[in-house]
Parts: C-alpha cells; sequence; structure tokens
C-alpha cells in the first residue's frame, strides 16, 4: 500500500457528481455548424491551411501548428468550409477571436487514418510528433500541449507518470465515465505515455469518490504494472502540483515545473486521445463533455465534436433557459461565465454548467475584510491570501510578488470559504495580468531604450566622421601649401599678393579703372557730388534663390493614382510652401537638435 | 627618537594618529580609482523608470538627459507617457511628493497609440525617418515609408515633419491576447448589508411604503 501524503488547506464543496453519471456516454451526433477556434489552448494560434467553399473530410488537417507551443487543428466532420471570420468564443473577455465555420455534409466521412498497434516499434520523437500532429492539448482545462508536457529536457529523469483522475471540481463527472466506460483505452495510453517517458513507476491518481471507476481501472490494470491510488477527496486534489504532493510526497519548487522533481503528468482525458491518436491514428476531433445543472433536464456527459455551439449541446440535455442564471464553461469554482450561449466546444471545455438562481446565486456584495484568517486555512499552495487581497487593493506589486502571488493556482478556495464574500481570485488574476502587463511594457522600454541609445550613437559617430574629414582636408590643403612653400621658404599665397600688387597701376591712375567699373560705389550710395554709375540690369539674372526651396518632384517607383491627381498635389503642396515661406522671413534653424516640444495643431 | 616621543606622550598620540590618517586616506584615494562608478547611478534607475518613448514632451531631447536632470534637482511631473504610475515610481525612489501632472507638457492618454502611414499618399520625404527617436520607420528617399508597429513608442515625433500629413496615431485597440482581467468593482462593496447603517430617505421610503 502506497503511502498518502497530504497538502495543505483544501476545502470539501457539495460534489454534485451524481446527477450527470446516470446514463452513459451519449453521442452528441453532428450540429448544423462547427465553428472551430484557431487558438484553443495556451500558446500561438494556428495558421489556416484551408480556403472557404473547400469540402474537407473528417480528421483532415484545417489549421497547421506555428511553433513550439501550437497544435493543428483537424475538421471534425466532413463537410464545406463555410467562413474563416472572427466569431465570439468561449473567453471571459466576450472578445471575437479567429475561427473555421464548417457546414457538415452529414455523411460524416473519414480521411484515410493510418494507426500504429505496434507504437513500440516507433522511438520517443516519433511518437510526441505523432502526439502534437494529432492536436492533443491538455484537456483538463488549462490546455497545455501535451507534445510540450512530454518532452522533458534531455538529461532530466523521470522517476513517476502520474494520470491524473481525480477530477476534484464539483459537477464534473467527465473523466469519471471515461475511467468506468474506457478503462482498457486510459490503460493503453497510460502505456503508450510510459513508451515515451520510460518512468520508474506509472501511478493513475483517482479520488475515492469515484468508486466504479477505480474498480473499472484495477480491472483493467492487472498485469500491467500500472498502479491505481485512490485517495480521500478534498478541492483541489486535482491540480498538477497537489496531485503530485499526495502521491510522491515531493513539492514542485516555485516557479518550477513538475518534471524539476521528476514527475510528468496527464490528463485522463489527454490519455484517451494519445491512445486514439497512436492506435487508431484519429486526431482530436471530439471530447467527452458533461452537461449538468439543475437548469437542464437531463444532466448526462456527451461524445461531442470540437465546434459544437453549446446552444445545440444543450438542447440535447433539454436546457430550461428560463431557469438559467448564467452559463458556466467549467466548474463552479475554476469555471468562467460564457459570454453567449452560442459560444463553441473547444478541446478544453470539460463542463457545461447551466446552474438555476437557487443552486449557485449570484454572490452576494462584497464586505470589508475582517481578517478572519480561513482563507489562509483553506489555501492549498500555503499563501496567505488577506495579505494579498491588501496588497492586490492597493496595488503594490512588488510585496505581491514577495507574497509569491505568482504560486496561486486560482482555485477559488479562499474565495469559498470567505465569510466577508469577497471575489479573491478575481483582485490575483487582475493583479497576476497587470504585473505580467508591466513586465511587458518595461521589457518594451527597455527595447525603445536601447534603439534610442544605438540612434544617438550612430548620429554622433556620423558627425565626428564628418568632422574628421573636414580636419583631413583642412590639414592636407595646409601640407599642400606648405610643399609649395617648402621649396622657395615663402608662403605661396603672400608671394601672389606680392605678384598682384607689384603689377597694380600707380596710385594716381587707380581712379581711371575704378571708373571704368560699375561696382565701385554703390548706387544708394550717400556721397554726394560722386559718378553714380548706371543700374546694372538685375532682371535679367536668374530668381536662385526662389528656385532652390521648390521641392522636386519625388520619382514615383508605382504610380498610387493618376499623374494628374499627382501635379495637382504638388501643385497644392507648392502652394502651401511657397505662401508659408512668402508671409514669414526665413527662419535660422534652430541650433537644438531636438525639435521643440510644440505640438501641430490637430 | 623613541625617548623623544616617550618624553611627550602628546606627540606619540600626533604621529600615531597622522599616521592612521595618511593610511587610511591613501586606501580611500585607491579604492576611489579602483571602484570609480561609471555615470550617474542614480541617473540610471531613474531612466528605467521613465517610459522610453523618447517624445521629448519633457523638454529634454530623451528620457536619459531628463533622467539626468531629476537626478540634478528638476521636476518629476513633466512625463505625460509615464503618467501617475511613473510619477508614484518617481517619488518612490527619490523619496519626493507626488505631485500631480504639469499639463503644459501634454496630458497622459489612456491608450497607447502607434503611428500608422497613409502609404498611398507618403511622397517618400524621408522626414519622419529623420525624426523617430528609435528607427522605427522604415523607408528611402522617394521611396514609401511604413513604421514598424512593434518598434513604434507612440512619441508622435513623425506627425509633425509630414508635408501631406500622412501619418496618423491609431490607438491600440484590446485584442484577445492583451485581455486581462480587471480588479473586481470597488463599488459593489459599498452596499449597506446593516438596515440601520443606510441612508436615512432609504429608511423613510422603506416605511412608507
Amino acid at each position: 500500500m502506497r503511502k498518502i501524503h497530504g497538502f495543505h488547506g483544501g476545502i470539501h464543496p457539495p460534489e454534485n457528481k451524481h446527477q450527470s453519471v446516470r446514463t452513459p456516454i451519449a453521442d452528441a451526433g453532428i450540429p448544423p455548424e462547427l465553428v472551430i477556434p484557431l487558438l484553443q489552448h495556451i500558446g500561438t494560434p494556428a495558421g489556416v491551411v484551408v480556403t472557404i467553399g473547400q469540402h474537407v473530410l473528417k480528421g483532415q488537417v484545417i489549421a497547421e501548428a506555428q511553433g513550439f507551443v501550437s497544435v493543428p487543428k483537424h475538421a471534425p466532420t466532413s463537410g464545406t468550409i463555410h467562413a474563416i471570420e472572427d466569431r465570439l468564443i468561449a473567453h471571459p473577455s466576450g472578445h471575437f477571436a479567429p475561427c473555421i465555420v464548417i457546414i457538415p455534409d452529414g455523411k460524416d466521412e473519414w480521411i484515410e487514418c493510418r494507426g500504429t498497434p505496434d507504437y513500440q516499434a516507433l522511438d520517443k520523437l516519433q511518437l510526441i510528433d505523432l502526439i502534437r500532429n494529432a492536436g492533443i492539448a491538455g484537456m483538463g482545462g488549462a490546455g497545455f500541449p501535451s507534445s510540450v508536457k512530454l518532452s522533458v529536457k534531455a538529461g532530466t529523469h523521470i522517476e513517476t507518470l502520474i494520470i491524473n483522475g481525480t477530477e476534484c471540481e464539483p459537477y464534473i463527472t467527465a473523466d469519471d465515465v471515461l475511467m468506468r466506460e474506457r478503462a482498457d483505452q486510459i490503460i493503453e495510453g497510460a502505456k503508450i505515455l510510459r513508451h515515451i517517458i520510460s518512468p520508474r513507476e506509472t501511478l493513475i491518481g483517482v479520488e475515492d469518490n469515484k468508486p466504479e471507476g477505480i474498480a473499472a481501472l484495477r480491472v483493467a490494470a492487472e498485469g500491467s504494472g500500472i498502479e491505481i491510488v485512490e485517495f480521500p477527496t478534498k478541492y483541489p486534489s486535482g491540480g498538477e502540483k497537489q496531485l503530485i504532493e499526495i502521491l510522491t510526497g515531493k513539492q514542485v519548487p516555485s516557479g518550477g515545473l513538475p518534471s524539476q522533481v521528476g514527475v510528468v503528468c496527464q490528463n485522463i482525458g489527454s490519455t484517451v486521445a494519445i491512445y486514439e491518436a497512436v492506435v487508431h491514428g484519429k486526431p482530436l476531433i471530439s471530447r467527452v463533455t458533461t452537461v449538468t445543472g439543475n437548469a437542464v433536464r437531463e444532466p448526462q456527459n456527451f461524445q461531442v465534436l470540437i465546434g459544437t455551439p453549446m446552444r445545440y449541446l444543450l438542447q440535447k440535455a433539454g436546457y430550461q433557459a428560463e431557469n438559467n442564471n448564467r452559463l458556466i464553461m467549467g466548474g463552479p469554482m475554476m469555471g468562467f461565465t460564457v459570454p453567449s450561449i452560442d459560444v463553441p466546444i473547444v478541446k478544453t471545455t470539460n463542463c457545461v454548467l447551466a446552474p438555476t438562481e437557487a443552486e449557485l446565486p449570484t454572490p452576494p456584495p462584497a464586505q470589508a475584510c475582517i481578517r478572519c484568517g480561513m482563507c489562509a486555512q483553506a489555501c492549498p499552495v500555503s499563501l496567505l491570501p488577506q495579505q494579498l487581497f491588501w496588497f492586490a487593493q492597493g496595488k503594490e506589486f512588488d510585496k505581491l510578488e514577495h507574497h509569491n502571488l505568482f504560486d496561486c493556482i486560482e482555485c477559488g478556495a479562499c474565495s469559498y470559504v470567505c465569510p466577508s464574500t469577497i471575489p479573491l481570485v478575481q483582485y490575483y488574476r487582475a493583479s497576476k495580468a497587470e504585473i505580467l502587463q508591466l513586465r511587458r511594457d518595461h521589457e518594451k522600454a527597455e527595447a525603445s531604450r536601447i534603439r534610442f541609445e544605438a540612434r544617438q550613437q550612430r548620429l554622433e559617430q556620423a558627425e565626428a566622421e564628418k568632422e574628421a574629414k573636414r580636419a583631413a582636408r583642412k590639414k592636407a590643403a595646409e601640407q599642400r601649401a606648405q610643399a609649395m612653400a617648402g621649396d622657395s621658404g615663402e608662403d605661396p599665397i603672400q608671394a601672389a599678393i606680392e605678384r598682384a600688387r607689384a603689377k597694380r597701376p600707380p596710385r594716381r591712375a587707380r581712379g581711371a579703372a575704378r571708373a571704368n567699373s560699375i561696382n565701385w560705389r554703390k548706387p544708394w550710395s550717400r556721397r554726394r557730388n560722386a559718378w553714380t554709375p548706371p543700374m546694372p540690369n538685375l532682371r535679367r539674372q536668374k530668381p536662385r534663390v526662389a528656385i532652390s526651396w521648390r521641392p522636386c518632384k519625388p520619382a514615383w517607383t508605382k504610380p498610387a493614382t493618376s499623374w494628374r491627381r499627382r501635379n495637382r498635389l504638388w501643385r497644392s503642396i507648392n502652394r502651401r510652401t511657397m505662401t508659408r515661406r512668402r508671409s514669414t522671413p526665413p527662419r535660422r534653424q534652430s541650433r537644438e537638435p531636438w525639435p521643440s516640444a510644440r505640438r501641430k495643431p490637430r | 627618537m623613541i625617548d623623544f616621543l616617550t618624553q611627550y606622550p602628546l606627540f606619540a598620540a600626533l604621529l600615531a594618529l597622522v599616521g592612521l590618517a595618511a593610511v587610511f586616506g591613501a586606501l580611500l584615494g585607491y579604492a576611489a580609482v579602483r571602484f570609480k562608478t561609471e555615470g550617474n547611478p542614480i541617473a540610471d534607475e531613474i531612466n528605467n523608470i521613465l517610459p522610453q518613448t523618447q517624445c521629448g514632451q519633457c523638454g529634454y531631447p530623451g528620457c536619459r538627459p531628463y533622467a539626468e536632470a531629476i537626478a540634478n534637482g528638476e521636476a518629476i511631473n513633466k512625463c505625460p507617457p509615464g503618467g501617475e504610475a511613473g510619477i508614484q515610481a518617481l517619488a518612490d525612489l527619490l523619496d519626493l511628493e507626488v505631485i500631480p501632472l504639469d499639463s503644459e507638457h501634454g496630458e497622459a492618454k489612456p491608450v497607447k497609440a502607434v503611428a500608422f502611414i497613409r502609404e498611398a499618399e507618403c511622397i517618400g520625404c524621408t522626414k519622419c525617418i529623420q525624426a523617430c527617436p528609435v528607427d522605427a520607420i522604415l523607408g528611402a528617399a522617394k521611396q514609401m515609408h511604413t513604421v514598424i508597429a512593434s518598434e513604434c513608442t507612440g512619441c508622435d515625433l513623425c506627425v509633425e515633419p509630414c508635408p501631406v500629413d500622412c501619418i496618423d496615431m491609431i490607438p491600440q485597440q484590446e485584442t484577445l491576447a492583451t485581455w486581462h482581467w480587471n480588479l473586481p468593482n470597488p463599488v459593489s462593496r459599498q452596499v449597506n448589508i446593516i438596515a440601520t447603517d443606510a441612508p436615512q430617505d432609504d429608511v423613510t421610503r422603506d416605511r412608507a411604503a
């Protein structure tokens, strides 16, 4: 018997799981329209590889993975691509996101799938690639691509592989029914994972509120060396780090990954998807989703295609919209209210919860924190929620980080026990986001600082080069003068002046010479009795100044508008410039290297 | 010598003190040369807080010169892009009073903007390229220019020099990637749970009803 460790805190909310396990998994069928968001998990969105109007087969790739933390998307059924557009998705923001819309043709025609039942022959990387190409992302809720989790860094030895069948959140039974009905597939999937990771031991952790699931798993795991570990029910034992602590007694370091303590965790749903992908070659195009809550007549689990609108699924379960106060994706603890009933089911949708007002009442207004400390007792990560709340209100971000805000798993245990009904988790989520935003801003500021400094340096360098060239020219001229003077030992310029002076007519003759020139005296001179030369013909001189500030016509590489329009534009620019310059005398350029703070009136 | 010192202990003490002063003085002098800090560390820290938009709205040619000016006693409320948060951070660092933003230097914009060149109208004059403090505009003479949006700090400096007015400052929309949870609305916490705490007119209205 394995020793079961505990973790700090935790709560025991009413489970409400029995409602949805009375019937076996039902097939939800093909809805009239499927909406597949390009981003359904943590990471970068996939890139579309289909065109509107194209016919696709079931399981065909419709969007390719982009980057390491990304997985492809597949067509959940055969049909036509109706649109590639922004649709409302299941996200607390209520934002639109790019989606592929498929109108099914009803034939449900599979693309050719090639499974590899003898996966033992494949090596680790090939299998991870297979899992990635099947589009498998963590189906427990957070949605981290499974292939990323499985590609552990070379050199790290994985001691334990844990299959997470805890499902600690109230209402959700998707993993429970999988354990009851597809225990064989779970064990096969676990064997594939074991082959990839080659850990010392493989465990499946299940809470003791699922006796049927545990019994089924025990039968299926007979002789496989996979241990089924049963432990007392407590929320949130399904959290990855909490489960690792329960089963192994090891604590994942703050900000670290489970692989640092030699553990890899996978969800039950992902394990079944991995089995399907490897043995049957089927990509992840459907999942088991619990539809429950008192506002549906027949709460049950559905095998539902990814992209099915929630409205279709809820109608299958007998949805009573008038009794429902809000529609929640996920469980009552960690789920969020969806912006509309028409959002699609995605890979992370383990539960659609439609409660009545009596069942999950609207939270009463928050009151002041009375520092009772119940949240600190409930916190599974041993944080100080009341202290974090205090700092979050005051936006003291460095103190929040000091109090390990980023270790918070947002399980909601603190808000659940709070007698003042303070929405604590929302404070933590907001603060986390704000801190991340500040970090991003700071990074950007740092990048602009570097660019600014690089530019300043470049300008200075250019200036210095110019200066150096000028100095070099000056020096060369001096040297040349020196060289010329070197022969006779006197300055050649001085010598030239002397020569000119020697050629000059004697003083008396100079007056006549001056009289012949027209420029010896300005005509506006006040000197009286002087001979005034005729005015030079100024009109013939070219208006040089008038032309110099006229901007030249640019050589257009590609005409964007007609020549007529362009000429008109240029005429208007010239007119504007001319009038501006004429009205005010040319201003001396400011010596400041920086433009003034004055703004153009807008 | 020894005799002299033993005879006049005052001189001995004086000699010892002078000797110590000389030794420590030499040590300090050496340390000052050996461990000399490059630049002004306070200005560096101030520069770290400034938003690095390099917009020049403070009247200095960039964030670094303004940081140096603050280190030399300039007011801390001349940076509109930094906003209230920036002033708060500067006040915390320098242990100064928090003062409101100097409206003479502009107002803080709630939404960040990014410059956008209407490319069909650009005549390729390179004036905006020369004005951009972070080299975020790409182009060459008589060729179309464009703004590298990820590098643009939204400083507005390129708008004024453009002879054909083809640069717009486009406020950045919130997207799915930039969305985040907001702090809960504090108004919801100002509800009076205890009936007797409610404002008087509410109570009288209830009685009348």
